[in-house]
């Protein structure tokens, strides 16, 4: 077919008003329209390297919703997620923010497990001024954004000197070698807290090895650590690795017993790393057996769901979606026309009040105090961090086994 | 003493894995002037058949020997298929193209085996079944060798001898060697060029389907894009030992290996990718046709 210039133009100028007409009318759609529900958004690795983390942490966020939602919602509205996948990736995880922030317009963020990628979608929250609350994020980095950014999780200063306390304490180890995941903020942070606690209690780092994440072969780090004789061994990485590191380790003769963080938490760790991780020890934010029946009531509704047992990043994802409800709840009560901003997509008119909203949501978030959670009593410091005990697990023939509490 | 024989245990186990990707690299080369960069994702591809066919054996846990043999042969022939239906589909129709076009197109073919491999496989590592129960026995006084370690290092040097035989002892090698030698002259001669060509993708594929299954059984996390790396570290490993020369690729691999482990072992794991290709710099400039290779007058 051939269009004369003229035509050809006209065709474009047309189709031009055309595009702009469909635009204007979808956006005007979607600003006049009252959806009712309180959005919130969540970002999380739904697939990759550390897809269980993800899936854990959307499992534990959709129990504690449908939980609040069958209860008649936040003040009789219901609040609905709105999930995107980052894959691992903080690249993604920036975009995914970027998202919900902008396009979706969520009311605050639930999300990430890697404070890497916690650290990448942040700084969106903070410039839009909407809270985020991460459930498992640890590095001390990630609340240092700034003023709306929370955790219900201990972090890495505290898990690292535990690790050491527990590894000098109760092991008895003089002798520690490290292997650290060396792209990684969460498993430097914990190397490094390691490191000073153990050395400050008197004992001795005789090796301080590296990876990088996606590596499947560490026997030349570990064949160096062996010369040298370490009573135990520190790994603060992610479970893919660490079990393979078990693996490994094993294969070489090393009999040292491994010791980590919350990394490890997973189900697919046992399998991957097998018999080769009996007798190793991590630090954990719940256990599933302990006897408070308000964590054996969310063991129980979890598995009925899910099918299986929540792990700890499960309970500390149900952990701030109760705390963010509990939050909401706690400014309807206070501000009932602020609220109600909250229920709609902003308009040009209530932009401003919507601000000032998500700021005193913040200000009640800031304020939380011994909000009682299923991973412990939860309350927000200062700096936006949660103060809570950490407790020690065990592996034992693939069961884990409560070791002991540490307190902050 | 103790820790660097420790430490070179290691580095030629990871070796004969390089050298074994790299012998396709270098078959391929040797006979098109074709960088198949697909080749590290064959050897991702082998990897999963073999997962999905130890399953079938009855995996998780160990199995008869002969199960074993019959998972790294059912990769291997599946691999050797999926290689010759690469060649077929992807590089033939483009025989009498620019080389370039062929190279791009094998990274075109690289990045879709990576990305089907992530919507059938998905995207989250797999736990790759011990079909092999792992034991150790001490070599010497403290140095260890895996069993998995004697697997890949005796099932490597057996493909490796009946690779130097095939080709230097049977009419289809000698057929590949006058393909190499002179693609044009070996079809006046009566050569079919095309099935000496797919024949040759089809061993590469199937070596590289063996490195899959070794690894998956030594380092049990296999993912879809496992196979870049290696890939990329095998392909130098061929240029180190001279491209298109098979001694020089099964060298190049085990130096490759070994001088990774040493530099992870001894200076820091950081530098464990840079070694690869700080050699590949340093061959470049100093003996640009590799170890092995002889600097052949460019054909046209």
């Amino acid at each position: 077919m051939f269009f004369g210039r003229r035509e050809s133009l006209k065709g474009i100028a047309f189709h031009l008003c055309l595009f702009v007409a469909v635009l204007v009318a979808f956006s005007c759609l979607s600003c006049g329209k009252k959806t009712g529900e309180i959005r919130i958004g969540e970002f999380g690795s739904l697939t990759g390297t550390t897809a269980t983390f993800g899936i854990s942490t959307k499992n534990g966020i959709d129990l504690a919703i449908s939980e609040i939602n069958s209860a008649g919602g936040v003040l009789g509205k219901p609040l609905s997620v709105i999930v995107e996948d980052d894959q691992g990736k903080p690249e993604e995880a920036a975009t995914a923010v970027r998202k919900l922030v902008e396009q979706d317009r969520v009311i605050a963020v639930l999300g990430e497990v890697a404070s890497s990628r916690t650290l990448a979608g942040a700084p969106f929250c903070q410039n839009a001024g909407v809270p985020l609350i991460t459930p498992s994020s640890t590095n001390p980095k990630v609340t240092e954004v700034g003023n709306y950014i929370f955790r219900v999780c201990f972090i890495d200063p505290f898990q690292g000197k535990a690790g050491a306390v527990f590894a000098y304490d109760s092991l008895g180890a003089r002798k520690a070698a490290i292997l650290r995941d060396i792209k990684n903020d969460y498993s430097v942070g914990l190397a490094e807290f390691f490191t000073t606690t153990f050395v400050a209690r008197g004992g001795k780092i005789v090796g301080d090895e590296s990876y990088s994440e996606g590596d499947i072969d560490f026997k030349a780090q570990l064949t160096s650590m062996k010369g040298k004789a370490p009573d135990v061994i520190f790994v603060p990485g992610y479970y893919t690795e660490v079990g393979l590191i078990a693996r490994q380790a094993r294969e070489l003769g090393i009999t040292a017993p491994l010791v980590g963080g919350d990394g490890w938490v997973s189900d697919r760790l046992i399998e991957i790393g097998g018999a080769a991780l009996n007798g190793c020890y991590f630090t954990n934010h719940y256990w599933d057996g302990d006897p408070d029946p308000n964590v054996q009531r969310f063991v129980t509704t979890y598995k009925t769901r899910f099918g299986s047992s929540p792990d700890a990043l499960a309970a500390l994802a149900y952990d701030a979606a109760k705390l963010l409800a509990a939050s909401l709840k706690k400014l309807g009560d206070v501000d009932a026309s602020g609220f109600a901003t909250l229920l709609s997509a902003p308009t040009a008119k209530n932009e401003k009040l919507r601000k000032d909203t998500l700021a005193k949501l913040r200000d009640i978030i800031a304020s939380t105090l011994d909000f009682p959670g299923v991973t412990g009593s939860i309350s927000i410091d200062g700096n936006r961090n949660a103060v809570k005990p950490a407790v020690f697990i065990k592996i034992e023939n693939g069961q884990y086994k409560f070791v002991g509490k540490v307190l902050p | 003493m103790q820790e660097f024989l420790q430490q070179l245990v290691n580095g030629i186990t990871w070796g004969s894995i390089y050298a074994l990707i790299a012998l396709g690299y270098t078959m391929v080369y040797g006979i098109l002037r074709l960088i198949n960069f697909a080749h590290g994702d064959v050897y991702m591809v082998g990897a999963f058949v073999a997962f999905f066919a130890a399953r079938l054996v009855g995996a998780p846990g160990p199995v008869s020997p002969v199960a074993a043999v019959l998972v790294l042969l059912t990769a291997m022939a599946a691999c050797a298929l999926l290689g010759m239906g690469i060649e077929r589909g992807a590089y033939k129709p483009l025989r009498k193209s620019p080389r370039l076009t062929a190279l791009i197109t094998a990274i075109g073919v690289s990045l879709l085996l990576e990305n089907l491999g992530i919507i059938v496989f998905g995207p989250d590592p797999k736990f790759f079944p011990q079909i092999v129960a792992p034991r150790q026995m001490e070599l010497i006084h403290g140095v260890l060798v895996g069993r998995h370690q004697i697997i890949i290092l005796g099932v490597s040097l057996l493909l490796m001898t009946l690779l130097q035989l095939v080709v230097l002892k049977t009419k289809i090698g000698k057929a590949m060697r006058a393909v190499s030698f002179n693609r044009q002259a070996a079809s006046l001669m009566g050569i079919s060029t095309d099935n000496v060509i797919t024949f040759t993708f089809a061993i590469g594929s199937a070596l590289a389907a063996a490195a899959g299954v070794l690894v998956g059984l030594s380092n049990p996390k296999i993912d879809p894009l496992m196979g870049i790396m290696p890939g990329i570290k095998a392909f130098v490993a061929a240029v180190l030992g001279g491209i298109g020369n098979i001694p020089g690729a099964m060298v190049g691999g085990l130096l490759m290996g070994i001088a990774e482990v040493m530099v992870v072992g001894y200076v820091s794991s950081t530098f464990r990718d840079a070694i690869a290709f700080a050699l590949l710099i340093v061959i470049l400039l100093v003996k640009p046709t590799g170890l092995f290779g002889t600097g052949m007058a460019e054909k046209v």
